[in-house]
């Protein structure tokens, strides 16, 4: 059963933390199922099938009685009638846009129109309902139009949403499993103890970044391949790169979470440490919404943040199918952190 | 002959304001094939001294040399033939007996299998448990047994019976005695002066920072010129002065043990008598009377001036 190379160290330390994580259920469910949470509810919530209808509320009234027929003969308006206080009503809770009513009498009606103009759905709603209903009046367009209808995957949130959750996993995955055990090791004494025995450090060091890409791969599959079934997310660029990238990654945030375990003595401190660490990446590298909405004053710092590039590489594959030297600026920049991270936490990690 | 273990003037001062200087200038040879006992209370500088023979702290001056071996030079020639228990060390408590020594075994190059360890630690039975179903006594001696899987020339051990029951503490004593008897080097740290006399060929004794003395516990007992204490309660009116006894036929010291009084003595039928006459004259009842063998607590007393378990200067305990 013994071979020689089943008996090497680094196998031997890789084999342990594989067991280790696999038998501690909470944190596969964790690692696993959470960034997969992320992905149904955002995709479900921020779906773009369809444009939701534009809703309006008429006050009572016999003179507003061809206004609602003509805008309930299109399936674009949801129409609601009521007094005028009602109407308001639904205005301020927001669910009309907007507030019509019809003054004048039979042949010479005049549309009143409430709307708050700060809101883009009722100036929308305004518009589409005046355009409506001069149209049913005889209004005629005096230049013809053509629309064609453009949905092409790898523009919707979603196309955007899963290379940024993608990253946010490599994050979180890296700084956590390797930050967290390292200084529950640190406490329970285990460091101590292998410094003890002829274990080389960099054995432990590398088996510790190795299981944990490990286990991000079947994650990172996984996240791929449900966003494909049930969004059908595709990448434009290849899957091969996309590899690259994640890899990269994972190796990356490892060793990030070397350098933040390096030296803390306490579940407590190196858990503020992470959060320090990883606060600035969740709201400033784009997972959610463009980097490049911040004011380009922070840009430089935004630029610099380790996740920046791996999500801005991942987008720039995923939507728009970029080669390898679009991303090369990218995979430099995760590169150099990875480099940096690795040999400062090496110099200064402390095994008691 | 190289010794096992040689301090040369050790010392450590651990920076602050004053200095705690845990160790203050320790000079320490073991020969190789014996068990050697470090003795002392909590706060003696035993650990602090272990490890740095173990190479996990390093000392302020002075140095150590292992198996004839530098720290500074030959490290890793040193890790690959010693094996250690630190005081206190929680194993990965998901894996089990046999994962936890082959993941061990691998770091040497001439280890032993595995399974021949468990074996000798009397966990064949435990071997595919996970740590976190052992007891106390049964992760102990895990423990020792990730020290021995190295198959190492010398074992050091920090106070591995602490907190164990007496059948797990024997338990550990017959390996411990194995190791030594296949011809092995033991340095053992504790504060149980029986586990040094029934253990220990040679051993140290510490306190505050200083060896205090150093010899076979057979010698060092016989050293007090006593091998006896008579220890004895009276009640009376009056409370017997503190040097009580002293000056008796036979006496060689007297000290106040908590509640009673102790007597070193070369020879009991001489100086019991005496004592008896002693507290008659003075007018109180003898309450209680025992006689007993010295022990390493005795030498140790002598030696330091107070008991093992009394709180030291800067020590609490």
């Amino acid at each position: 059963m013994s071979s020689g190379a089943m008996n090497h160290p680094l196998l031997q330390l890789f084999i342990t933390r594989f067991r280790e994580f696999i038998r501690t259920p909470e944190a596969v469910f964790w690692s696993y199922v959470f960034p997969l949470v992320m992905m149904l509810s955002l995709g479900l919530a921020f779906r773009s099938d369809s444009v939701e209808p534009v809703s309006v509320c008429v006050e009572a009234g016999a003179a507003g009685d061809p206004a609602v027929q003509t805008l309930q003969s299109n399936p674009r308006f949801l129409v609601f009638r009521g007094n005028p206080e009602q109407c308001r009503q639904m205005l301020r809770s927001g669910k009309a846009e907007l507030v019509l009513t019809v003054e004048g009498s039979g042949s010479e009606p005049l549309y009143h129109y409430q709307l708050d103009q700060t809101r883009p759905g009722s100036v929308g709603a305004r518009d589409a309902v005046n355009d409506a209903l001069q149209r049913a009046a005889g209004r005629v367009d005096r230049v013809g139009t053509r629309d064609s209808a453009v949905t092409e995957a790898g523009s919707r949130y979603i196309d955007f949403l899963i290379p940024g959750l993608i990253g946010m996993g490599l994050m979180g995955g890296g700084v956590w499993g390797v930050g967290y055990a390292i200084v529950d090791m640190r406490i329970r004494q285990v460091l101590k103890r292998l410094l003890g025995t002829p274990m080389k450090k960099h054995h432990f060091v590398a088996a510790m970044m190795a299981s944990r890409m490990v286990f991000m791969i079947p994650e990172i599959i996984v996240i791929l391949i449900l966003s494909r079934l049930i969004f059908n997310v595709v990448s434009h660029g290849g899957y091969v790169l996309i590899a690259v990238i994640v890899l990269l990654g994972a190796f990356q945030f490892a060793s990030i979470g070397l350098i933040i375990a390096s030296r803390a003595r306490t579940l407590e401190a190196v858990a503020g440490l992470m959060n320090l660490t990883m606060v600035p990446m969740w709201i400033g590298s784009g997972i959610f919404f463009s980097a490049e909405r911040f004011p380009a004053l922070v840009q430089p710092v935004i630029r610099l943040l380790p996740l920046t590039p791996v999500i801005s590489a991942l987008r720039q594959v995923m939507q728009e199918g970029a080669g390898v030297v679009t991303i090369l600026p990218d995979l430099g920049l995760m590169a150099a952190w990875l480099v940096v991270t690795f040999v400062v936490a090496l110099k200064i990690f402390r095994w008691d | 002959m190289t010794y096992a273990i040689e301090c040369r003037q050790l010392t450590r001062t651990w920076p602050g304001n004053p200095p705690v200087e845990a160790v203050k200038g320790i000079d320490l040879q073991v020969e190789q094939g014996i068990c050697f006992g470090v003795l002392g209370p909590n706060g003696a500088g035993k650990t602090t001294t272990i490890e740095i023979c173990e190479g996990l702290q390093t000392a302020t001056s002075g140095e150590a040399l292992i198996l004839g071996m530098s720290w500074q030079t030959d490290a890793d020639r040193i890790r690959q033939q010693i094996g250690i228990s630190l005081q206190e060390t929680r194993l990965s408590e998901k894996l089990t007996v046999l994962e936890t020594l082959t993941l061990f075994r691998s770091f040497f190059h001439a280890g032993l299998d595995p399974v021949a360890v468990i074996d000798r630690v009397s966990l064949r039975e435990k071997m595919h448990a996970r740590i976190k179903t052992l007891s106390g006594g049964q992760k102990q001696r895990v423990a020792v047994a990730t020290a021995l899987v190295g198959n190492p020339q010398l074992l050091f051990l920090d106070e591995p019976t602490t907190g164990l029951d007496p059948q797990s503490r024997r338990d550990l004593w017959r390996v411990i005695t194995d190791f030594r008897e296949g011809g092995g080097t033991v340095l053992l740290t504790t504060h149980y002066m029986d586990e040094a006399e029934r253990l220990c060929d040679r051993v140290a004794i510490f306190d505050r920072g200083r060896i205090l003395a150093i010899d076979s516990p057979q010698n060092l007992i016989r050293g007090l010129g006593a091998e006896h204490v008579v220890a004895f309660t009276v009640t009376g009116s009056q409370q017997p002065a503190e040097d009580f006894g002293a000056g008796l036929p036979g006496v060689i010291a007297v000290r106040l043990e908590s509640h009673q009084r102790c007597l070193s003595v070369r020879e009991p039928h001489i100086a019991i008598p005496a004592l008896l006459d002693l507290i008659n004259r003075s007018g109180m009842q003898l309450s209680s009377l025992t006689t007993r063998q010295a022990t390493l607590e005795d030498v140790f007393v002598h030696f330091a001036g107070h008991g093992l378990n009394e709180v030291t200067e800067g020590n609490v305990r």
